[in-house]
């Protein structure tokens, strides 16, 4: 590539499109203005979105990362505009989620003199990213910029913060962009160890309850096929963590539902009478572990995982294979001999027939009046042929639409798992949309997690983003007050919602909304905002006080999930 | 059981590292006992010497955690047997303490240490050792009235017969080499 003599502002541009990036997420002020100038010539290459928040932007970012597994991409200014950012950056740093944020700074003769709108950005961001960088000089924001890509996408992803100061901005430089593909103190992803396949072989073949539990790293990976051939030639019944969610479509065979703290009956109570775990790209988080010292306790473990600092960092692990799911798995296919473990199998769908009497057949088909989130759920779920991109908030309604949503394809669940950021929703369902523009985006919010990002509805409008927002509004911050009936003797402290027209305020955005608050009207509601061509909002009134079951009270054993209150 | 441990992390020198390293420990409240930053044999390479308190088990996992870091290119733990260590203390004492009797300078020479600089009024003696030994010194020259006292972190070296972050390195290459 021949050299140009361009503006650092230029640069930038140049070097994100070099690096395929087609949707911005972003807001402007002084310090990051050169940046957006140039931008202003690239119009037709690049869609920059301008949200109402720094946080919409990012979580709209890690929304776009999540469904195409390209990193996500902010613009803000400095000071106020880099620390609204921060929130997100966190989210992405705990659920793994690669990003390139770009922050604006002072003019670097002004850094650290407190002068206006100055924060210590990488200070700040430091320890919730996997790697940040201040840019003084305009000779190395190429090779930053490069950097930054290749540690947010490679092995396991995360967010990366790119500082630019001003006077960078406007400084020339022979502009020439080279990807980076190696760093010398960075290896992404180990080789795997084909001695370490062979044991944890020899253990899959001598267990007579083994039981796979997958998480993310099988979706990051793009090893959604692999993970398929593995269980099938080895009959293994597989799990999901919350972010495993959608890489093995609902109604696979092999299938046993969702583990952890609202997860499935089977999965969880069986976790405990297995006598091999192999858990791939997760972990074991302690909203799936629950109490950890009576974790699986009959089992050996074997964990495949890409990130040395996970093997052995909750549970001791048998066999530790370091390295990609999409190369280990199908190495691990190859060795172990074929299974069936159809008694084991038959154990899961027991459990699941108990839960469906107990749980789930009076979620999804009450009869009692007062509308359930289960059955919105589910009405919402079968109007989009089981084959939507799911967003979900972060409460009840999240637990909910994890348990009863049905998927077909890979890429299609987006939540925060790590960190639980309310009002995650709203904006990430926008970025969802933006990165699947063809797919139905359905995104529910409870009211809570609803008014701490509703302004977004601004950005939905203006770019005609034709998300679904499913608002189940049970007038409580729920989840919490589920606790407090629970564990507080309910005493609901602080939790009562007063609540606005939500209507009139998603109008007020030009936005089509609806209210259902009868079982009646509900399936005419979903029909209907599913067949709109636009951004449409349905709220759902459901009962006030709706809990989520099953339930692994916090620090108890997973063997001692309850059904029922 | 908690125990000393010597972690030693070897890294590229870049802005910020410091501070990357040190989280590390302030988020799992593991107090730093003490903690030296220099040149490592290798060019371009720093090499951190950090000195902490604490079960073996909790001292892996956040080795693992250091070595997540991406300009960290190795890091290794060990035990102070594993490993030949010293610190550096400097102690000013008032030099009339040298008139008065030939104490000081018995005291000087039978702990191995120096006189570094005499003026009218002070005189700076230098000594390395183990903490034990150089706080030894100090409470030997306390009765003289120790005006001022420092000690550096500890530096270490193992005593592998092979400079191992050499032969990561070379494997590091290998590794960085089969990428292309
Ligand atoms: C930013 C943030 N603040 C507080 C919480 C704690 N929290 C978790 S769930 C929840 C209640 C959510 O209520 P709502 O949004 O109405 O959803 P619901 O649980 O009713 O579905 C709260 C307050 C959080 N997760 N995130």
């Amino acid at each position: 590539m021949a050299t140009k003599r361009v503006t650092g502002s230029q640069a930038v541009i140049l070097s994100l499109l070099e690096e395929g990036v087609d949707t911005i997420f972003g807001y402007p002020g002084g310090a990051i203005m050169p940046i957006y100038d140039a931008l202003y010539d690239f119009d037709k290459q690049i869609k920059h979105i301008l949200t109402r928040h720094e946080q919409g932007a990012v979580h709209a970012a890690e929304g776009y990362a999540k469904v195409t597994g390209k990193a996500g991409v902010c613009f803000a200014t400095s000071g106020p505009g880099a620390t609204n950012l921060v929130t997100g950056i966190a989210d992405a740093q705990i659920d793994s989620i690669p990003l390139v944020c770009i922050t604006g700074q002072v003019a670097s003769p002004l850094l650290g003199t407190d002068a206006f709108q100055e924060s210590d950005v990488i200070g700040i961001t430091m320890p919730v990213t996997k790697w940040n960088y201040q840019v003084t000089c305009v000779e190395e924001l190429p090779e930053a910029i490069a950097k930054a890509f290749y540690i947010a996408q490679s092995g396991r992803p995360g967010p990366v913060v790119l500082d630019i100061a001003k006077d960078v901005q406007f400084q020339e430089l022979d502009f020439e962009y080279k990807k980076c593909t190696k760093i010398r103190s960075y290896i992404p992803e180990y080789a795997v160890d084909p001695f370490k396949v062979k044991e944890a072989a020899e253990l899959i073949d001598a267990a007579k309850k083994p039981l796979l539990l997958f998480g993310q790293g099988v979706i990051i990976a793009n090893a959604e096929e692999e993970l398929k051939a593995f269980i099938e030639k080895t009959g293994i019944p597989a799990a999901w963590t919350l972010l495993g969610l959608s890489a093995l479509p609902s109604d696979h065979p092999l299938n046993v539902g969702m583990l952890g703290m609202h997860g499935n009956y089977g999965p969880n109570i069986k976790t405990n009478e297995a006598d091999l775990i192999i858990a791939v790209g997760m972990r074991f988080d302690d909203r799936v572990t629950g109490k950890v010292s009576s974790y699986a306790t009959n089992a050996k473990i074997i964990h495949m995982e890409v990130d040395p600092a996970e093997i052995n960092k909750i549970v001791k692990v048998d066999v530790g294979v370091l390295g990609s799911a999409k190369r280990s798995l199908p190495m691990l296919t190859m060795n172990v001999k074929e299974n069936k473990h159809e008694a084991w199998l038959q154990e899961f769908r027991d459990c699941d027939k108990i839960e469906q009497e107990k749980v789930i057949q009076k979620d999804t088909y009450p009869t009692k009046e007062g509308l359930t989130m289960g059955e919105a759920v589910r009405m919402v779920s079968e109007k989009a042929n089981h084959d939507a991109v799911l967003v979900t908030d972060v409460g009840q309604q999240q637990m909910i639409a994890s348990r009863y949503f049905k998927f077909t394809q890979s890429k299609s669940n987006v939540t925060s798992g790590g960190l639980g950021t309310m009002g995650y929703g709203v904006p990430a369902a926008m970025g969802a949309q933006l990165g699947a523009k063809d797919r139905t985006v359905c995104c529910f919010v409870g009211d809570g997690g609803f008014q701490m990002t509703l302004q977004e509805l601004g950005t939905i409008a203006q770019n005609k983003l034709p998300v679904k927002i499913i608002l189940l509004n049970n007038n409580f911050l729920g989840m919490v007050r589920q606790w407090q009936q629970l564990f507080f003797d309910r005493r609901y402290s602080f939790t009562e919602l007063q609540n606005p027209d939500f209507i009139m305020i998603t109008n007020g955005f030009g936005i089509p909304a609806h209210k259902v608050t009868k079982r009646e009207e509900l399936e005419a509601g979903v029909k209907k905002m599913m067949e709109h061509d636009g951004p449409y909002l349905l709220e759902v009134v459901v009962e006030k006080e709706d809990n989520v079951f099953p339930m692994v009270p916090a620090g108890a054993s997973v063997s001692d999930i309850i059904l029922e209150a | 059981m908690k125990q000393e441990f010597i972690i030693t992390v070897y890294s590229e020198n870049n802005i910020g590292l410091l501070n990357r390293l040190t989280i590390n420990f302030t988020r799992r409240k593991i107090n730093i006992e003490s903690l030296t930053v220099s040149a490592s044999a290798i060019q371009g390479i720093s090499k951190f010497t950090i000195v902490i308190n604490e079960t073996e088990e909790r001292v892996k996992k956040v080795v693992g955690q250091l070595e997540k870091i991406v300009d960290v290119l190795k890091a290794f733990y060990h035990t102070n047997d594993e490993m030949v260590f010293q610190e550096l203390a400097l102690y000013k004492v008032p030099t009339e303490a040298l008139y008065e009797s030939d104490k000081v300078e018995h005291m000087v020479r039978n702990s191995g240490a120096r006189i570094l600089e005499i003026t009218k009024e002070f005189t700076v003696i230098e000594k390395t050792g183990h903490k034990e030994e150089t706080k030894q010194l100090f409470d030997d020259l306390s009765q003289f009235g120790v005006l001022q006292f420092i000690r550096s972190g500890r530096i270490a070296i193992t005593r592998d017969p092979i400079e191992r972050l050499s032969e990561f390195l070379k494997e590091r290459d290998a590794l960085l080499e089969a990428m292309d």
